[in-house]
């Protein structure tokens, strides 16, 4: 049995971004919050020997232990789905501070044309132009309403960035508050060859901090020291913005954040109409307690989220065969991992590849969005074209030109000679959700308290093979333009391999929108099914864009906060 | 070395001081709330390395190898990154002690992955790693074949090969269509040894390989730098002094 807690008014399932961000402005404006983690206390104590390539990077140290809680893949319908063992595709995170404190700082806002995507495309193309199973919708929200929540999170976090306006991204009513990150040799040349070819490049906004910062918290931060160890790596310096040195301590500081970390919660429970509080257990002593709360805000990574709603029978699930249903819908994921992106070889040129930062690169968004004519392509959307020197590590990188064998002495010499003269020009395209790619329970494979895994069908679509074929010529224009000895293009998209690390910006299954038919919560993140429970995070977008999530989740958590306090002042009642 | 100024016995805090960026006022959980532990009383630091300067590397035994699998490890590692006018080779580096430690470690156990079945080790290989062995039994099970194959083949050990026939021998593997083994394959066995070894030459030398850190020097590889905001925007390739993790022990006083 478990044991029956005294009630609080909130209860955040998830001390990450969301969680962090949420926690901090309802704290700040005295209403008291338990938050639940199941991972353990971090804080940057914890990085003394953070320079480890191997134990951070190859074993990753920061990420969520899989013999515990995974997911099952499969690639459609018919195959069987099988557990994802030991992680590849994307990372799975856990702790304080969430994937927040092992992210790359890579802060970049969705595009206007995201938030109103399937309205957009067929004003301009008409609705031929939307494949069959294509199932893109309305985010029930436009950039222009959700940029003062933008602004809020940029500030929170000191993002970093150029003062300009760049013509091919949302209109920003601030400057960034922080200037640009350094700009490197490599960044500086791939910056010179796209103005060559007509486009607007700029450098990443970033998360990294670009010089000392104080935020409107009072929260201090140091700059940047460009150590390259960022990305599944803490940042001991805290420089790197993280809700364990941002909005964590703000929330503390007010006396009214309570934070439990090692605390598996197992489901949400409910009267049919709303919630009535959580279910969790101690990792440390098994028990199991019940946390009755007035409101519960679901702050977990996207397949922490879907999966609890599945196993607390909350919100109705997703039928890939009717369409309908709503808790699992709109899977989506990203183009990376190497296809699209060009690979120069530089003979008579070297770069310190060592260096970097998580967020230190520059980027190309004239194929992003729908920033270009769409008319001739079989294709929506795009993709950021990048360049990156977020600082390569031995182990993971030795680029080698094709044909060279993966061992042996002629290895050794040509990734020896290479690794500061290679290059890379890359694509983080944008992912359309399709009525067959989805999230639901599994029904094999159990976790460590015998609940169901989620299970997740996926796979490339004809849209994802085209636009990466049509970007790849992109990367290697601008990397011709560079001027290396030799280059080699990807210009094929294999179908979806979990072993290769590609990305961890996994969307959708409780997404947003305007009509309770279609999405699970509307745009304060409100579940349409149980009015006192809020969903918030990337599991929210309805597809995933050309760029990382965080600015936009951290957009949608201040978003969040204002929805529950209004709700807490109108006492109760839907937000929109 | 272009990093002279840099302190060379400092921590992280006071490298951020004596680089000029000092932090006041409200700071909460950033880098004066604690990314050092703290450093050893002096007098306790002097003694542990004047000791260590004497002695042998106590690093270098065995945690999970025989001594037949140590030796056809380090001979076929030895193979994967090999030793020529650039530098020492895997043998030279520690890799096979590096590849030992590894396989007695959580990650030879395969610890943190999920192992529970129903297993199908013959589906997709794009469904990721579907076998219930673990990384040690699988080194076990692909040693015993190679020496195995060598037998069959050569009636010779693997070790005792010229390198032409363990070159050709690895490729067998590598390929995974000539010689079976049970319960795993050739070729998953070789994916293994190939990346461990990799890993072996360039991780930090505290696992027991990249001696002396030659496996980074070989590469202008700096290691453990506290930073490089000073250099970053400089044109070329920036040359380091490289730094392991046990340099940072020193430092934090």
């Amino acid at each position: 049995m478990a044991t029956k807690l005294p009630h609080v008014p909130v209860v955040i399932v998830g001390m990450g971004w969301t969680g962090g961000i949420v926690a901090a402005e309802l704290t700040k404006a005295g209403i008291k919050v338990v938050g639940l983690e199941r991972g353990k206390e971090r804080s940057t104590a914890d990085y003394y020997m953070g320079h480890d390539e191997l134990r951070y990077a190859q074993r990753y140290e920061m990420m969520q232990d899989l013999s515990k809680d995974t997911v099952t893949i499969r690639h459609n319908l018919k195959e069987r789905a099988l557990p994802y063992r030991t992680h590849g595709s994307f990372l799975l995170g856990d702790g304080l501070g969430g994937a927040g404190s092992h992210w790359n700082g890579q802060s970049f806002r969705f595009l206007p044309y995201d938030f109103e995507i399937r309205s957009k495309t067929i004003e301009r193309y008409g609705e031929k132009k939307i494949p069959e199973g294509m199932t893109i919708q309305d985010w029930g929200i436009t950039y222009d309403e959700l940029e003062p929540y933008f602004d809020k999170y940029e500030k929170m976090a000191g993002i970093s960035g150029e003062q300009e306006q760049n013509p091919m991204v949302g209109k920003r009513s601030n400057p960034f508050p922080t200037g640009p990150m350094k700009t490197t040799p490599s960044m500086k040349m791939f910056m010179e060859a796209s103005k060559k070819l007509g486009y607007h490049p700029y450098i990443y906004p970033s998360a990294n901090l670009s010089e000392m910062y104080t935020n409107p918290d009072g929260i201090q931060r140091a700059a940047c020291q460009y150590c390259a160890f960022c990305e599944r790596f803490g940042c001991e310096y805290g420089a790197k913005a993280d809700p364990v040195v941002t909005v964590i301590p703000v929330a503390l500081k007010t006396g009214n954040l309570e934070i439990r970390t090692q605390s598996t919660v197992t489901r949400v429970l409910h009267d049919g109409k709303k919630a009535t509080g959580v279910l969790y257990v101690n990792n440390i002593t098994g028990e199991e307690f019940e946390q009755p709360a007035d409101i519960v805000m679901l702050g977990g990574f996207v397949f922490t989220n879907v999966r609890l709603l599945l196993n607390s029978k909350l919100g109705k699930p997703y039928d890939p065969n009717t369409g309908t249903g709503v808790i699992g819908k709109n899977y989506a994921y990203q183009l990376s991992g190497g296809a699209g992106g060009t690979v120069g070889f530089f003979d008579d040129k070297e770069f310190s590849n060592f260096m970097g930062a998580g967020a230190l690169g520059a980027e190309v968004d004239d194929f992003n969005g729908d920033n270009f004519d769409h008319s001739n392509l079989n294709f929506i959307h795009g993709a950021g074209i990048r360049i990156a020197q977020a600082g390569e590590r031995p182990i993971a990188n030795n680029t080698v030109p094709k044909g060279t064998p993966s061992w042996g002495k002629e290895f050794k010499q040509q990734s020896i000679k290479y690794a500061n003269r290679v290059l890379k020009v890359s694509m983080q395209g944008s992912s359309m959700p399709f009525r067959h790619h989805f999230l639901d329970l599994d029904p094999t494979y159990k976790d460590q308290f015998g609940l169901p895994l989620l299970r997740m069908t996926f796979d490339f679509e004809e849209q994802d093979r085209e636009q990466v074929k049509f970007i790849a010529q992109k990367t290697a224009e601008i990397m011709k333009e560079m001027g290396p000895t030799t280059m080699q293009t990807t210009t094929e998209l294999k179908p979806y391999d979990v072993t290769v690390y590609q990305s961890t910006h996994n969307t959708g299954g409780v997404i947003m929108g305007s009509d309770p038919s279609t999405s699970a919560v509307n745009n304060y993140l409100q579940m349409w099914d149980a009015e006192n429970v809020f969903v918030v995070g990337a599991s929210a977008f309805a597809h995933n864009s050309g760029y990382n999530p965080t600015a936009t989740v951290g957009a949608l958590a201040y978003r969040t906060a204002e929805g529950i306090l209004k709700y807490i002042k109108q006492g109760g009642g839907s937000l929109v | 070395m272009a990093d002279g100024k840099q302190p060379q016995d400092t921590s992280r805090r006071s490298f951020l001081k004596n680089s000029g960026i000092a932090i006041g006022g409200l700071i909460v959980g950033g880098v004066v709330g604690g990314a050092l532990g703290g450093g050893q009383k002096t007098t306790q630091k002097e003694e542990v390395e004047k000791v260590v300067e004497k002695t042998v590397d106590y690093n270098q035994a065995l945690m999970y190898f025989n001594q037949e699998q140590f030796q056809i490890t380090e001979a076929a590692a030895e193979r994967i990154y090999p030793k020529d006018d650039l530098g020492p080779g895997a043998k030279d580096l520690g890799v096979a002690y590096y590849i030992d430690h590894q396989l007695a470690s959580p990650w030879g156990m395969n610890a943190k992955e999920y192992m529970q079945g129903p297993f199908f080790p013959d589906a997709p290989a794009n469904l990721g790693m579907q076998s219930p062995l673990r990384r040690h039994e699988i080194f076990s099970i692909g040693l015993k074949g190679l020496a195995d194959y060598c037998q069959q083949k050569y009636s010779k050990k693997f070790q005792e090969l010229s390198e032409e026939e363990q070159d050709a021998v690895l490729k067998v593997f590598e390929e995974g269509k000539e010689f079976k083994l049970v319960g795993t394959t050739t070729s998953a066995f070789f994916k293994l040894l190939r990346s461990a070894t990799i890993e072996g030459v360039y991780s930090d030398p505290m696992y027991g390989g990249n001696k002396d850190m030659q496996g980074w020097k070989m590469r202008n590889y700096p290691g453990n730098q506290m930073g490089y905001a000073k250099d970053i925007e400089k044109e070329g390739l920036v040359k380091y002094e490289p730094k392991s993790l046990h340099d940072h022990m020193s430092m934090g006083k």
